[in-house]
């Protein structure tokens, strides 16, 4: 017999690890085609224009895995934890019910104009419709944060016979991990993009595009993440002080603290031990952890010891945050130095284009691994402190389960394939196309096709 | 406000989760069915058809988002019930989705050599997501049981659903295309629409023979003299959409999107007939609306929401068709 339970969880994290990918792109780069978009208003420099049309190709394939994806999660609740809606419905109901009516239908409506609507619709309307989209792709982020958030930070409800009831709504929205958890996911976010376009503009570079566009991009990314990286230590570290509050067995499971210590050492590798209950090899620096979390080197920090059956599985969930923790600061360090190269000396060496192009992806296992780090942290919860993972989950048999998950696996190891192969082949097309007439302001094909031509969606030039 | 008693709002957001559902098959199911009959011997044909879709199939899909979100806020019991029967369909029916959604957009950027394969998943993926549709709601109908008949019925309901959609799709591209390729259309869709109603038929008559409840419905007056109106109104629109389509195409392009409205009347009837035919069970003999709806604090939480979102999204809906009215032409990223 299949345990039902085991593999609904497999499943889930399956389903949300390969959804989360797509948005964590689209909400910062939907902004940094705002930006594009409303640079090229005001310069009418085609430059502008091309890295708009470059990038939004690569949004709207992203967008639409992420919609299929997520239509995905949204049968997940009611198959297999159906236990998830009947305790907590009332709070988690009119969340998600916001984040479709103010978030999904705003953004799938608008991108249509965004994709296909330059010419169908006026200049400033094309420019608001790729301004709704990026915003609809945040508010989607905002609500289904607040729903994340208070799973692992509960406030205003009470219970009545098993069911949770909203008393305020207010603190539900502004529970107390909220504003970093949506501050850290935006972050995430605009961190992922901005490698995502170094390392495709880095490889067009590389394969001999000298046009201005993927330059620009590079440019436009480095610089970005030079402030964002550094913005994202500081933002991590408040979420992290915000956790020990409210969730120390999460911290205590992140730092590997099995006993309950005063002047705790920061673990930066050790194979913790489950059975033993202590780390193996573990390298460590005297009374730092005690420094960063209660900033006394002598600040007392709370063992797993203090949660006996009632904390996560240590392992995954420190092995998780040394992952998110390491690319964090490759990214830091990374931006910084490119950065620099960048003003200085104007341009990059080869070796940090090959550098970038390898860290094309990294935004991606930085965000999986955070979301490992809190999300299993919280178990062996569903809601922490009021609905445990295993009394939600569906009465289907076990052997439905594996099917389905079997599907899952091999469908989205097939998409994830071809979505990267995708994101390869556009940058090498992109690098066999000729460069606009830069000398002067506007798109060529404007220009020579004013008037109703245009209003007809004929008379275009390169796609690129 | 006094008068949003737990009973009227069970029956607000009832009509609300059913008005998603019917327009997620309308307007889904012409995108759906534009994939169906995609025709695979002609590139420049498929290129258009899937142009008339491409600026709103993502809006249209939300629709069913909001369907399955309304109906796991609102009556969360009933949410999990249907699911849990209906796990293996639904998860086919995302796996048709996904691959739909992701052959639309692969293929407009991927090798040309590969382009034909994705318009094949893209066919594939319609076809499957129609299927289960009409599967999970022939299971429904059948009361959430599985046995001999009630697959079969299924089965049967996959078909007539996929008869539907093709019917519909090929409604839209007659309005959205020219030449040829419109001509095309009018063939496919007087072909569909035949076997459309045929599905029709069958269902009308099979449901109300193994549901007593159905049966009462449709033949207890007083009401029954009223609702006689929805299938009379139905059939009389196949009689007027199969003329229409035999006189297609005119001159000026004049009634082009006559089959389109028709088979969103027809839709419309069908939809409602299944409706009343259930009221007032969400899950059929087992759970009423009125049984299975959440908290009464939680649906003012979104009914509020809602009146004032709601006609927001009509609004720009509106705004995204105006912009994309008339022919489709190539589709072009910009």
């Amino acid at each position: 017999m299949l345990d039902t339970l085991i593999l609904s969880r497999i499943q889930f994290a399956a389903n949300i690890s390969f959804h989360i990918l797509f948005p964590t792109i689209t909400i910062a780069l939907g902004w940094l085609l705002f930006y594009f978009k409303v640079r090229f208003d005001l310069s009418q420099h085609p430059v502008w224009m091309r890295a708009y049309r470059f990038w939004v190709k690569v949004f709207a394939l992203t967008f639409a895995l992420g919609v299929v994806s997520g239509i995905t999660m949204s049968f997940q609740f009611g198959t297999n934890w159906p236990g998830f809606m009947e305790s907590i419905g009332n709070i988690a109901g009119p969340l998600l019910a916001y984040e479709i009516l103010t978030a999904f239908f705003l953004e799938a409506t608008m991108l249509g104009i965004m994709l296909f609507g330059f010419h169908k619709v006026p200049r400033w309307a094309h420019t608001l419709a790729t301004f709704l989209v990026a915003l609809g792709t945040t508010f989607s982020a905002f609500w289904i944060l607040v729903l994340n958030s208070w799973m692992q930070t509960p406030a205003g409800f009470e219970m009545i016979d098993g069911v949770a009831h909203a008393t305020d709504w207010w603190a539900i929205i502004f529970n107390p991990s909220f504003p970093y958890r949506f501050t850290h996911m935006l972050l995430a976010s605009g961190l992922t993009v901005c490698f995502l376009v170094a390392g495709i503009s880095a490889y067009r570079m590389l394969k001999g595009d000298n046009k201005k566009a993927p330059k620009l991009a590079l440019r436009t990314a480095l610089l970005s993440a030079a402030i964002l990286a550094p913005t994202q230590v500081l933002v991590g570290d408040f979420h992290g002080l915000n956790t020990l509050e409210h969730q120390p067995q999460k911290i205590a499971a992140m730092e590997g603290i099995w006993q309950t210590e005063k002047g705790a050492p920061l673990v930066l590798f050790a194979i913790p031990d489950e059975e033993t209950k202590q780390n193996r090899f573990s390298i460590e620096i005297p009374k730092l952890a005690s420094l960063i979390l209660t900033h006394d080197p002598d600040g007392e920090l709370q063992g797993l010891n203090e949660f006996a059956g009632a904390h996560p599985p240590v392992a995954p969930v420190f092995y998780s945050f040394r992952v998110m923790v390491g690319i964090g600061m490759l990214m830091l360090l990374m931006a910084w130095w490119s950065s620099y190269s960048l003003l200085r000396k104007k341009e990059l060496t080869p070796m940090q284009l090959k550098i970038l192009i390898g860290m094309t992806f990294s935004g991606w296992v930085a965000t999986l691994a955070g979301w490992y780090v809190t999300e299993i942290g919280r178990q062996p919860y569903l809601v922490y402190g009021v609905l445990k993972t295993r009394d939600a989950v569906t009465t289907v048999p076990g052997e439905h389960v594996a099917l389905t998950l079997t599907m899952y696996l091999v469908l989205y190891a097939v998409l994830l394939v071809a979505y990267i192969k995708t994101l390869f082949w556009l940058a090498n097309r992109a690098v066999e196309v000729e460069e606009y007439d830069l000398t002067r302001p506007g798109l060529a094909e404007t220009r020579a096709a004013s008037g109703n031509a245009l209003s007809k969606g004929v008379g275009t030039g390169a796609t690129i | 406000m006094s008068w949003l008693t737990a009973d009227n709002l069970a029956l607000i957001f009832g009509g609300l989760t059913a008005l998603s559902i019917l327009l997620y098959a309308i307007l889904d199911g012409y995108d759906l069915g534009v994939g169906i009959t995609l025709p695979m011997n002609n590139e420049q044909w498929r290129d258009t058809a899937i142009a008339s879709i491409g600026p709103f199939w993502d809006a249209n899909e939300t629709w069913l988002v909001l369907a399955v979100g309304l109906l796991l806020v609102a009556f969360p019991a009933a949410h999990s019930a249907i699911l849990h029967a209906l796990y293996l369909p639904a998860a086919l029916l995302l796996l048709g989705l996904i691959l739909r959604g992701v052959a639309f957009d692969f293929r407009a950027k991927v090798k040309a050599n590969r382009k034909t394969r994705w318009d094949y998943t893209f066919k594939a993926g319609s076809l499957l997501a129609t299927f289960s549709q009409g599967f999970m709601l022939g299971i429904y109908v059948m009361g959430l049981e599985y046995n001999t008949g009630s697959i079969i019925f299924a089965c049967f309901s996959g078909f007539c659903v996929t008869a539907a959609y093709a019917m519909i799709g090929n409604a839209w591209l007659i309005g959205k295309t020219s030449g040829e390729l419109q001509r095309y259309a009018i063939k496919q869709c007087k072909i569909a629409g035949v076997l459309t109603l045929s599905g029709i038929l069958a269902v009308s008559t099979i449901n109300p023979l193994v549901n007593a409840n159905v049966y009462q419905v449709w033949t207890q007056p007083p009401m029954a003299y009223v609702f006689a109106a929805i299938p009379m109104l139905c059939f009389a629109m196949f009689i007027i959409g199969y003329q229409a389509l035999k006189r297609l195409p005119l001159p000026a392009d004049a009634g082009a999107w006559l089959p389109f409205a028709i088979c969103n009347i027809i839709f419309i009837c069908s939809f409602l007939g299944l409706a009343l035919s259930f009221y007032p069970f969400v899950v059929p003999n087992q759970l009423t609306l009125y049984q299975a709806a959440s908290s009464r604090e939680s649906l003012i939480i979104i009914f509020y929401g809602a009146v004032v979102v709601i006609p927001v999204i009509a609004a720009y809906t509106a705004v995204a068709y105006y912009a994309f009215r008339g022919k489709a032409d190539g589709l072009k990223y910009y």
